[in-house]
Order: structure tokens, then C-alpha cells, then sequence
């Protein structure tokens, strides 16, 4: 192993997004005071009609990876579990229940919802989560249901899809007692267009030898295209982001000092161990320079009209990454694999997240045979700490290693 | 009774009752959950078989499934893996829970038995458009079943499967009644073979013996002594020895919320309505499985309502291991029922069947206290 080399600047734009966060949670928080309703929604729950009716959207799984960053997830998992729930289930669904009620995490609590959206296009858990906060906090619940497309979008999926829509709009009108007005609603598709395509351009950036981020990277710049989605906001942070990105690229400036390895990651982060995680495998050369996760923002791209968004809306909310089968998920993963021209792929099999974990194990099998290169599956939760042994971890990731660095003929 | 060991017999060896089954020259369809729509496969000519997982080690499906997955799915698809269920000439997958939606992908991609469909139900049930996409996913499926047999299905056919189906469930119906009237008069390890049977033997053979067994309950010896009356809770509970267990420990089921108990045999499905639409009806009306929503208190009501006709002293939640919806819905219910003051136990369990003679003492303690 090398000894230490200098490391690379960080990326400066880092501290506005921090800065840009903690406005948003601070306006969010203050929504009460300031006469503005708040509408918990889920990460993968059609953001853009609410953003246009002036509702203030908190994302309780944005916060659940707040929780797992501060490493508070075990407490308020613990917490959850006193009130009888399960510790096999989401550990998100686990900290945000527990958090409701005691008001604890990093920010103390997320200021109450007035409604509350669930968008099960990416689990079943969002639909039992929000149940059980909707009768806590005895607020009306709106299910956008988004059937899982296994091998295809069919017609009457389409109807159903699009009808709902309408009965969203129309739910929202209710609760604010406003009317939705079209022309502000095609501005804010607009703009979510936009900020897809550019947090698109962000990822693609990485496809560059040496990559100027890392997906450890990704996983924190995320979270402007979750919550801030079809504001100009992000718009414009973005913007900023590529060209700094650009510089760096113009500048030769990799995340990974001595980038010899890449590595595509699969499944959420585990969001209590990022550093420790990017440190293990940098100190191989090695970079995680994409992942299957962060793109989900932007996979829908082609499904969108940006000239018509709510009429496109039904779709590309329904066919994104985890809405679709296995087969289809691995197809996405093999064009990642070309894209960033990656050197192996590292698997987290997420105790937290059945529906992104069960069917790892065949898209592992598909991507060996279609590519041959080495596949690692660790597995850990996202969330709670108490599945994660660094000293077995380590190991793992060590003898990963040897086999990436063997095939590529560097060993 | 002989027709209980009927019943008995075909649990027991599904296998073997699948094998006579084909020797009629009739096709076998698999399906995984209580929203297959039974009442299509069989008005296709095709024989409905419910699959559960025969309990065998998990070698195969090992590989396609991490271990915090239920036993249920990994169960069924170390069935399938291992040769057990090459029987089927096809399946359905009605979409429940994420556990569920995988292994429809990993089937279809690793082994399918033949014909393939999924049915992406609705998860909400109770709006309009919900309505008229359910009968879209019926009549989606009933074009495929035609398509890849070669048939066609009326509505005459559909109707008399419809028929016959509602004659089992009204004779399940009558035999629960009368275990709730008659506590401990018919076993449940004999109840559960006669609902569990019913979704495997030959249907028309299921509701003739049934409609025997329902003369003959009274011939059914009185306990001496009275039992606690329980209601279980929870998703697939086919274990005989749970059954032995609450009887040995002075307790007797009078009625379930369970997708292998009454979740699949209460509510007809109305007789004087188009078919597909009548179908799809009960899907909307019948006791709800957590993987839906019907409302935020629905399943709440239910199960308060069941506790109140079957006159119950406590609830037992039997819940697989790994099983998300039936574990977020319990506190809530739990909480429901203590707040009527009805005492209730949670076991969890997987089909390994380990620790037999925990679960016994926990069982014992709870019925003693109620
Ligand atoms: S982590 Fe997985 S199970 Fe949990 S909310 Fe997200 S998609 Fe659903
Ligand atoms: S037991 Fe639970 S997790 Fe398993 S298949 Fe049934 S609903 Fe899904």
C-alpha cells in the first residue's frame, strides 16, 4: 500500500449545499409560525404539485439518512423497538416512529405534517409507515399507488396511474383550500426537468479517468435533488457543482489520490460508516465512482415531458429503478458497469431494504456472466450499526480487493 | 370423521394429490396468496393448488435470497428450486408485499413451471379508479390464461366456477360457525386442514366432502372440560403442532384473521353481478391483508369485530419471522386491543420449527392468565 498521499482539495460547493439544507430545514421548522403547511412526502412521491401550491415538502427518509449519518439510528431504533416494532423492519420507517414521539435526532424531530403523501413506487413499507403516522398525528393521507412494473407498463396501469394524479391534485386543493394554479405548476415541472438533467450531468461526470467524486460524494449531494426538486434552487446550485466539477476534471484532480481501481456501488449507503467505508477502499486506489441509488433521481428522465409534466408525471413516477423487475434492475446495473468502466462491484445487501436487497443476489449472478468482473456482497443496514463488524468488514473488503486488483493484472 | 381424513391426507401429501390431479388430464396452476382469483384458473379448465413451503432446509434458494427474507417466499422457492414443484404447469403471483414481488422476478427469471402471470393488484382498495383497475388486472389475466391455453372462458364458465368456489366457502363458513357456537368441538389442526385442503384437493371433491362434513358436525365428541377461546391473528399459520399446543394448554381457536384462515374463505362473491366485476367485489370487501389499505383503522375494526362474535378471551398474533406488513400493523392492534381490554401474545415464528417447547410455555402462561 502506498503511503499516504496528499489528498485532493474537497469540493468547495459542499458548504453551500450544507447551507442551503439548513435553510430548508429552518423554513420548514418555522412553517407554523409563518402560516405555511407542511407535507411529509416520500423520496420517491411526486414532489412537484406540492412545491407549485406553496407546501412545504419534508422527506422523513431524507431525515432517516440524517439520523444514520449522526449515528442516532441505534437509539432511536431502539426506541422503536419498546414500542413494539420489529427490529427486521425499515430501519428508516424505525427512527422516523420512534423520532414522531420523542421528538429526538439531529434536528429534534421534523416539524409536524399537515398531510401526509406516500408514493409506494418504491417500497410497501412507505405505505405502512405513513398509515401509522397518519393516525398519530391524525392528518389526512394521500397513497399516489404506483403498481411495480415487472415487465412492463400496461395500459390499465397507465389509466390508473394518470387518474390518481388527478385525485392528487384534487386532494391537495382540499386540504389547502386553494385551487392549483396550471401555470405555476408547468414552471415547477419545468424546473424539476432541469434539476434531473443536471443532477444527471453531476453523475455523469464521474464517468471521467480520474473520477472528480466519488459516489460517497453523490450520496450527500443527493440530497438537493430529493428535497429541493423543481426549485430554482437547485437548478442553480447544480450548475454551479458541474463546472467546479469540470474545473477539477480540467485540472486533473481525482477524489481518489492515485485512482488505479473503480468500483460501482449497489443499494443504499450505509450512512453511519461512509467515511470509514470510502477510507478502507480509497487506501486500495480504489474509487466508488457511481452507484444505483443516486441515479434513481434522475432515471425517469426519459419519461418526462418537461413541456407537460403533470401529464407525464403518471409514468415516470412509476417506472423508475426500483418499480421494475429484477432483470430490468440488472440491465440498468450492466450499463452502468460500461458507462463508468468499472472494475468490480460492490453490493450492500441492506437488512433494512427488502424490495432494493432480495433479487442482489441474481443480478450478481447475471452481471458475472455478462462482464466477469468480481462482485463483493456485504451485508449491513443502512441505518442501525448493529449489523456492521468493521474488523469482518475489512477482511472482506481486503480480499475483494486482491481478487479487483489480480484481474486487472496489477497484483 | 372420514372426510376430515381426507382432507388430512391431501395436506399432508400435496405432492401426491397434485399427481392424481394430473393424471385427469388436468393442468396445475400455482398461486401464492389469497388474492389469486381461483374462480379464472378453475373456469380455464385448470386445477387451483395454493403453494406453501413444505419446511424442507433452505439449500437452493440460499442463493437467490438473503436469510432476512420470510420463510414463506424462501420456502416456496427452495420447493420450486429443488424439483418439488414440477408439477406446475404454471403460476400466478398476485402482488402483496415486497418479500413476494421479488419472488415473482426471481421465478420468472430462474424457473417458471410454464405459464406465467403476474397480477399487479391495486394496493388501495377503496377508491373508484382502484375499482376499475382490478377488473383491468382480472380481465388482463383471464386474456392471458385464454391466450396460453388456447380457450376460451365464458361467462357461463366463470359463473359456475364462481359457484362452486362460494359452496366451499359457505360450507367453511357454516363449520366456523359452529366452532365458534361449539368451542372445542372440532380441533383446529382438523380445521386447518379442512380450509388449507381446500385450496389444494380437487375443488368439486373439496365442497362434496365439505358439505358432509357440515352434516356431521354434531356427530363431534363434546370436550370435557371448557376451553379458553382464542382468536389468531397474523399471515400464513399452517403449523398442526400450534394447534395441538393451545389445546393442550386448556385453549381452543374460535376464529382467525389469518390469509390461511378465514381471510380466504369469508364473503361470497356476489352471484348477481358480471363476473369479473363481482370478482373483483369481494377483493375489495373481503378482510383486509396488511400489503393493502382499505382505510387506517380497517384491519382494527376487524379484528374487534371478529373478537366480539366469537366471543374470544385473547388473541394470539402468529407472525412469520421477517414479515414487514403483519409487523407494523401489530402494536397498533395491539394497542387496540388493550384498549378494550383483551389480552393478546405475539409469537413469532418461521417454519423450522425450532424452539417447540418454548413457544409451548409461552402459550401455557398466556392461556392461564386470560
Ligand atoms: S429503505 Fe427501502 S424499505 Fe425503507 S423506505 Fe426506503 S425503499 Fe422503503
Ligand atoms: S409472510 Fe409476510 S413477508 Fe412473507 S410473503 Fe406473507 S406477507 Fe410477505
Amino acid at each position: 500500500m502506498p503511503d499516504n498521499p496528499v489528498a485532493p482539495p474537497k469540493i468547495k460547493a459542499a458548504k453551500k449545499m450544507r447551507d442551503l439544507m439548513t435553510t430548508y430545514y429552518l423554513e420548514a421548522l418555522g412553517a407554523a409560525q409563518n402560516n405555511r403547511q407542511v407535507a411529509w412526502i416520500t423520496s420517491g412521491g411526486p414532489v412537484e404539485p406540492l412545491v407549485a401550491m406553496d407546501i412545504i415538502p419534508v422527506y422523513p427518509e431524507n431525515h432517516g439518512a440524517m439520523i444514520g449519518s449522526a449515528k442516532m439510528g441505534e437509539d432511536l431504533c431502539a426506541k422503536a423497538e419498546d414500542m413494539g416494532y420489529s427490529p427486521d423492519l425499515c430501519a428508516y420507517a424505525r427512527s422516523d416512529i420512534a423520532c414522531a414521539v420523542v421528538k429526538g435526532g439531529p434536528i429534534g424531530g421534523l416539524p409536524k405534517p399537515d398531510m401526509l403523501i406516500c408514493c409506494n413506487n418504491i417500497c410497501g413499507t412507505v405505505l405502512k409507515w405513513y398509515e401509522i403516522q397518519a393516525r398519530y398525528f391524525q392528518v389526512p393521507l394521500f397513497i399516489l399507488d404506483t403498481p411495480v412494473c415487472h415487465t412492463g407498463y400496461t395500459p390499465e396501469i397507465a389509466d390508473y396511474v394518470k387518474a390518481q394524479v388527478n385525485e392528487y391534485i384534487a386532494f391537495l386543493e382540499q386540504v389547502t383550500g386553494k385551487k392549483m394554479d396550471p401555470d405555476k405548476m408547468n414552471e415547477v415541472g419545468r424546473l424539476s426537468y432541469e434539476g434531473q438533467r443536471l443532477w444527471q450531468q453531476v453523475l455523469n461526470t464521474t464517468a471521467h479517468k480520474p473520477s472528480p467524486m466519488s459516489a460517497f460524494d453523490a450520496f450527500f449531494f443527493l440530497a438537493l435533488i430529493v428535497t429541493l426538486r423543481g426549485t430554482q434552487i437547485a437548478v442553480d446550485f447544480y450548475k454551479e457543482l458541474i463546472d467546479e466539477l469540470a474545473q477539477r476534471i480540467k485540472d486533473g484532480i481525482g477524489v481518489v489520490p492515485n485512482e488505479t481501481f473503480r468500483l460501482l456501488w449497489d443499494n443504499l449507503p450505509v450512512w453511519h460508516r461512509l467515511k470509514w467505508l470510502s477510507d478502507r477502499f480509497s487506501a486500495h486506489q480504489a474509487c466508488l465512482v457511481a452507484d444505483t441509488y443516486t441515479s434513481a433521481w434522475c432515471s425517469a428522465l426519459t419519461h418526462i415531458d418537461e413541456n407537460n409534466f403533470l401529464d407525464s408525471m403518471a409514468e415516470a413516477y412509476t417506472r423508475i429503478y426500483l418499480n421494475i423487475g429484477v432483470d430490468q434492475m440488472a440491465q440498468e446495473v450492466l450499463k452502468m458497469i460500461r458507462f463508468y468502466d468499472v472494475n468490480g462491484l460492490v453490493m450492500h445487501s441492506n437488512r433494512s431494504c427488502k424490495p432494493y436487497s432480495f433479487g442482489q443476489m441474481d443480478i450478481m449472478r447475471i452481471v458475472r456472466e455478462k462482464t466477469g468482473i468480481p462482485v463483493l456482497m456485504i451485508e449491513a443496514d443502512m441505518v442501525d450499526p448493529r449489523y456492521f463488524s468493521e474488523s469482518q468488514m475489512e477482511t472482506r473488503i481486503d480480499a475483494f480487493m486482491e481478487i479487483v486488483k489480480h484481474k486487472a493484472g496489477r497484483s | 370423521m372420514k372426510e376430515i381424513a381426507r382432507f388430512h391426507q391431501a395436506v399432508n401429501q400435496p405432492w401426491e394429490t397434485a399427481g392424481r390431479i394430473r393424471q385427469t388430464g388436468q393442468k396445475i396452476i400455482g398461486y401464492l396468496c389469497s388474492y389469486a382469483p381461483e374462480e379464472l384458473i378453475h373456469a380455464a379448465g385448470c386445477h387451483p393448488m395454493r403453494l406453501f413451503s413444505s419446511g424442507h432446509d433452505i439449500l437452493l434458494a440460499e442463493n437467490h435470497l438473503q436469510s432476512y427474507c420470510c420463510s414463506l417466499v424462501r420456502g416456496i422457492l427452495e420447493d420450486s428450486l429443488a424439483g418439488r414443484l414440477d408439477f406446475l404447469d404454471g403460476t400466478v403471483f398476485p402482488h402483496t408485499c415486497d418479500s413476494m414481488q421479488r419472488l415473482s422476478d426471481i421465478w420468472r427469471i430462474n424457473r417458471r413451471h410454464g405459464f406465467f402471470a403476474d397480477l399487479v393488484l391495486p394496493v388501495k382498495l377503496t377508491t373508484p379508479g382502484s375499482a376499475v383497475y382490478l377488473e383491468a388486472v382480472l380481465s388482463r389475466f383471464k386474456g392471458d390464461l385464454e391466450a396460453a391455453l388456447g380457450t376460451s372462458i365464458t361467462d357461463a364458465d366463470l359463473e359456475n366456477s364462481i359457484s362452486l368456489f362460494n359452496q366451499i366457502r359457505t360450507h367453511l363458513s357454516a363449520i366456523h360457525e359452529f366452532r365458534v357456537r361449539y368451542p372445542g368441538r372440532i380441533r383446529g389442526s382438523d380445521m386447518n386442514a379442512l380450509v388449507k385442503g381446500a385450496m389444494i384437493m380437487d375443488r368439486d371433491g373439496a365442497a362434496t366432502l365439505l358439505s358432509g362434513v357440515v352434516e356431521s358436525l354434531q356427530q363431534l365428541p363434546v370436550p370435557d372440560r371448557p376451553a379458553k377461546r382464542l382468536v389468531l391473528a397474523g399471515s400464513v399459520c399452517d403449523t398442526p403442532d400450534l394447534f395441538n399446543t393451545i389445546e393442550a394448554a386448556g385453549g381452543t381457536v374460535v376464529g382467525d384473521d389469518l390469509c390461511s384462515g378465514q381471510r380466504w374463505f369469508d364473503s361470497l362473491v356476489p352471484e348477481d353481478k358480471p363476473p369479473l366485476a363481482a370478482l373483483a367485489d369481494r377483493y375489495r370487501t373481503r378482510a383486509t391483508c396488511p400489503a393493502k389499505h382499505a382505510g387506517l383503522i380497517t384491519r382494527a375494526d376487524h379484528l374487534l369485530s371478529l373478537v366480539d362474535r366469537t366471543r374470544a378471551d385473547g388473541v394470539i398474533f402468529v407472525m412469520l419471522k421477517f414479515c414487514d406488513p403483519h409487523a407494523f400493523d401489530h402494536p397498533y392492534l395491539k394497542e387496540c386491543l388493550e384498549a378494550r381490554e383483551i389480552r393478546s401474545m405475539a409469537l413469532e415464528i418461521d417454519d423450522s420449527r425450532q424452539n417447540q417447547g418454548q413457544l409451548a410455555t409461552r402459550i401455557e402462561t398466556f392461556i392461564q392468565m386470560l
